[in-house]
């Protein structure tokens, strides 16, 4: 018998069908990714196996926990299977933890709520589990609040709530989706040496992390299961046309063309440095000193993690935050640092698109008119018609109808806002266009399509693309060159192939590795830093990267390196030929 | 549109037109004294459905009347204090820094100050005139629509979708208008909706105390200072304004809190 059998579950609101007859099962001990795109009916399965799915829901179908059926069984039975039996990871452990509690405090009641410990023996029990799951100094971090623990470390807690009672099942909603790459990694392999014997059920969107990870997998799609089976079967073979799309999308598409860039400088950033005032008058410098030398047409991709001051760097070029220090030319001439003191011709050579596309349209204003904005500003001498006629070209440029015009911006999904504000910023036919995380919110497939177009348009517009990312995987695909940044500093700067063939700096080497590939052979996703990147407030003395960096020595942290050239790659560390 | 906006809005609307219309049906007129008909409870045999007062007036059309002048007072008021406080509100918020900072300091001093005594003060010294009035509520009820249009304002300005319009070029009239003014129109919508049972209730205050509307003319404050004296014998005197009065503060608040859920439910506000 299975631990968890799941048969025929159906949930639906009002009508609307949120999964619609899953079926599959889990074994004692087993690991099962279940995968699927937004939407897709992942979480809604997760929540039904732990009974938690709100009123309105309407369940039909069976899920039997060892036997005994979980949907409609009573709230003191649930609760004694919950953290005692089947025990939840949640994707955003800053709203699963309680605010208003001590780490300790809050796990030291599910134990004395299930009666397993109480009074010192919890409280050995806890620090001791706190230990397990990496956290350093535990004895003290036992008295933190979750605000004062950086996302990873929350969502090490998290995990060692989790395991505390030793449930049989742990799901994981997402565990990994809100951390970055780097950390990411530190926790798969976390759950992995934890868990023991407690059979995982792992929710995801990416496919990478099911790849070295589970042992079966279940693929979900629009509420139903479209195919399941051993990891390394379903990847060598998949069977279902969904599946082979959202593997394609995971590989991402190696073989793109671009075209080559012309010789001319378009835009010349040099010496950049963007600077906060945070609460008490402190000063946060979130890019210090980046240059950025970019010839028209040519793609640079900006990569780093949370922290790393990518998008600072681009909100500084675009004027939206002033620069401290350092200047932007385009075309030779100098442009005035606040976007407000640019005239409106050189503000429409530079446009951005935004990482969540919904918030960067007008809530109020209609397709139509949100495209045809850029119009009303720089070509008032244009008619209505002509205006109108060039909003239909361009919607249909991006790969939207015309039935998309009378549409607000709430009722069009994560792709078609997308798509709009493309369209919005390529009618005043930009010079360069600066991609903010611009596929980051959207799934595999979709993202695969944005990308898709956004290379299309390249070619017939000839812009130059700014992409600023912390997906590898999305650099490689669009950029000719790209920047690594850490903690307001280039580390790296070369061209695509080089830096992926023969990364040079220990930074770059740690995020290419801690990627998860879509690969079951090589799954990547290996850890090879340790900790989080520091806050900004307190850079680390000498190089930046010095703290979490494997080969780091006594001239690292007393001495900063300069970028230097190191083969053809621009560098900055001391030791990038010996590495 | 929820069935909360209709049902109480179709209710304020039919008040409203029987309010208009009722006293013009009537045979009787609001000032008409008639000392054989004093203190009548309500009838319907010769047209005086709410009863007479202690002069023998109609105390239909005079209760009708007062809803006229009540809500009118408290429409205008509000009125004027939507167009202070929204223009006060979006241009501290807009410009920020320091000119935000001194001019909600000035709403702070405003607000320290016990505005409803200076409102009796005014009425002492001015006479009563009923544009006075006005201008005494309105000039309480902007404080309040300042501070939340500025705060919006504020938000706003931080939003990704302004950011995208100034980098297309768009001028800061145009921000302000095309961007920032239509997003704040269901928070205005909504809170003048609760602004107006405030001023009825400044109004009705007011009348209590005495220095509200003239006699003849009537407001259902005033009418229910008149019936508080007759509560013994004439209860029909105080009753029936009373019931009035709360049935349209009732039917705004509702009104308001059906305006915002529906507001709120469309995310962007």
């Amino acid at each position: 018998m299975s631990l968890l059998e799941i048969d025929n579950l159906s949930v639906g609101y009002g009508g609307q069908t949120a999964v619609d007859g899953v079926s599959f099962a889990i074994g004692a001990g087993e690991s099962v990714g279940l995968v699927g795109e937004s939407g897709s009916g992942k979480s809604q399965t997760a929540l039904a196996v732990l009974g938690l799915l709100p009123a309105t829901a309407e369940v039909r179908g069976s899920v039997r926990f060892a036997g005994e059926e979980i949907l409609g069984a009573t709230e003191s039975a649930l609760d004694a299977l919950r953290a005692t039996r089947i025990a939840m990871v949640f994707q955003d452990p800053m709203q699963a933890l309680n605010p208003y509690r001590s780490i300790g405090s809050q796990l030291g009641r599910i134990l004395a709520h299930h009666g397993l410990a109480a009074g010192s023996a919890a409280r050995e029990r806890v620090i001791a589990m706190l230990e397990r799951v990496g956290l350093p100094d535990a004895q003290r971090q036992y008295r933190a609040y979750p605000h004062e623990l950086s996302g990873g470390m929350r969502q090490r807690v998290m995990i060692a709530s989790a395991l505390l009672c030793e449930p049989e099942l742990l799901i994981a909603d997402e565990p990994t989706t809100a951390l970055d790459v780097t950390v990411q990694a530190q926790i798969l392999d976390l759950l992995e040496v934890l868990r023991q014997d407690t059979a995982l059920l792992l929710i995801t969107h990416d496919l990478g992390v099911i790849a070295g990870r589970c042992e079966r997998m279940v693929v979900l799609d629009k509420g139903r299961v479209v195919e399941q089976g051993a990891t390394r079967d379903v990847f060598e073979a998949p069977a279902h046309e969904h599946t082979r799309a959202l593997l394609e999308a995971a590989r991402g598409d190696r073989d793109i063309s671009l075209e080559p860039p012309a010789p001319e400088t378009c835009l010349d950033v040099s010496g950049a440095r963007v600077e906060y005032t945070v609460a008490g008058r402190q000063r946060l410098s979130a890019v210090r000193g980046v240059d950025m030398d970019v010839r028209a047409g040519e793609n640079v991709a900006i990569v780093g993690e949370s922290g790393s001051g990518k998008s600072s760097f681009a909100r500084g070029l675009l004027g939206l935050v002033p620069l401290r220090e350092g200047r932007v030319r385009f075309r030779g001439a100098e442009l005035p640092r606040d976007l407000d003191d640019r005239p409106r011709g050189q503000r429409a050579a530079l446009q951005l698109v935004f990482q969540d596309a919904a918030a960067s349209l007008n809530p109020q204003m209609r397709v139509a008119d949100l495209v045809a904005e850029p119009l009303g500003i720089h070509r008032k001498n244009l008619d209505g018609d002509a205006r109108r006629a060039r909003v239909a070209a361009m919607l249909e440029k991006v790969g939207l109808g015309i039935e998309h015009l009378d549409r607000y911006p709430h009722e069009l999904s994560g792709g078609q806002a997308q798509r709009v504000a493309i369209a919005r910023a390529l009618m005043l036919e930009p010079d360069v266009l600066v991609c903010d995380e611009a596929v980051a919110a959207l799934d595999g497939t979709v993202r695969e399509r944005i990308l898709e177009l956004l290379r299309r348009q390249q070619r017939e517009g000839g812009f130059t693309i700014i992409f600023i990312t912390h997906d590898l995987t999305v650099a490689r695909e669009i950029s000719h060159r790209v920047i690594v940044m850490y903690l307001g500093e280039t580390v790296e700067q070369a061209a695509t192939d080089d830096l992926f063939a023969s990364p040079a700096h220990p930074y770059t080497k740690a995020l290419l590795r801690a990627a998860p590939a879509p690969d079951p052979a090589n799954p990547g996703g290996k850890t090879s830093v340790s900790g989080e990147t520091p806050s900004p407030l307190q850079p680390p003395s000498g190089c930046a990267f010095h703290p979490r960096c494997p080969h780091a020595r006594e001239r690292c942290r007393d001495e900063a390196p300069q970028l230097r050239e190191v083969g053809r790659s621009l560098v900055r560390c001391h030791f990038a030929e010996e590495l | 549109m929820s069935r909360g906006i209709k049902v109480c809005g179709g209710i304020l609307l039919g008040i409203v037109v029987v309010a208009l219309l009722g006293p013009m049906l009537s045979p009787h007129s609001y000032d008409q004294v008639n000392f054989d008909a004093q203190l009548m409870a309500p009838t319907t045999s010769d047209g005086h459905l709410f009863g007479t007062d202690d002069l023998g007036r109609d105390l239909f059309v005079r209760s009708m009347l007062g809803v006229q002048v009540t809500i009118l007072v408290a429409v205008v008021a509000s009125i004027v204090s939507l167009v202070i406080g929204v223009v006060y509100g979006a241009i501290a918020g807009y410009a920020g820094g320091r000119v935000d900072a001194l001019m909600m300091r000035f709403v702070d001093t405003l607000y320290a100050l016990p505005f409803i005594f200076f409102v009796i003060l005014l009425m002492v010294a001015f006479e009563r005139n009923f544009l006075l009035i006005f201008v005494a509520i309105g000039a309480i009820n902007w404080l309040d629509m300042a501070r939340i249009v500025r705060g919006q304002t504020l938000s706003l300005r931080e939003r990704e979708f302004v950011e995208a319009a100034r980098l297309m070029g768009a001028s800061p009239a145009r921000v302000l208008f095309r961007h920032i003014a239509p997003n704040l129109v269901g928070v205005v919508v909504v809170y003048v909706t609760l602004t107006i049972p405030q001023a009825i209730l400044v109004e009705s205050f007011l009348s209590f105390l005495g220095l509200g509307i003239q006699e003849p003319q009537t407001s259902l404050g005033s009418l229910v200072y008149a019936g508080v004296a007759q509560m013994e014998g004439a209860s029909h005197m105080l009753l029936i304004p009373a019931t009035l009065l709360a049935t349209i503060l009732l039917l705004f608040n509702f009104l308001g809190d059906a305006l915002r859920d529906a507001f709120d439910a469309r995310g962007g506000v």
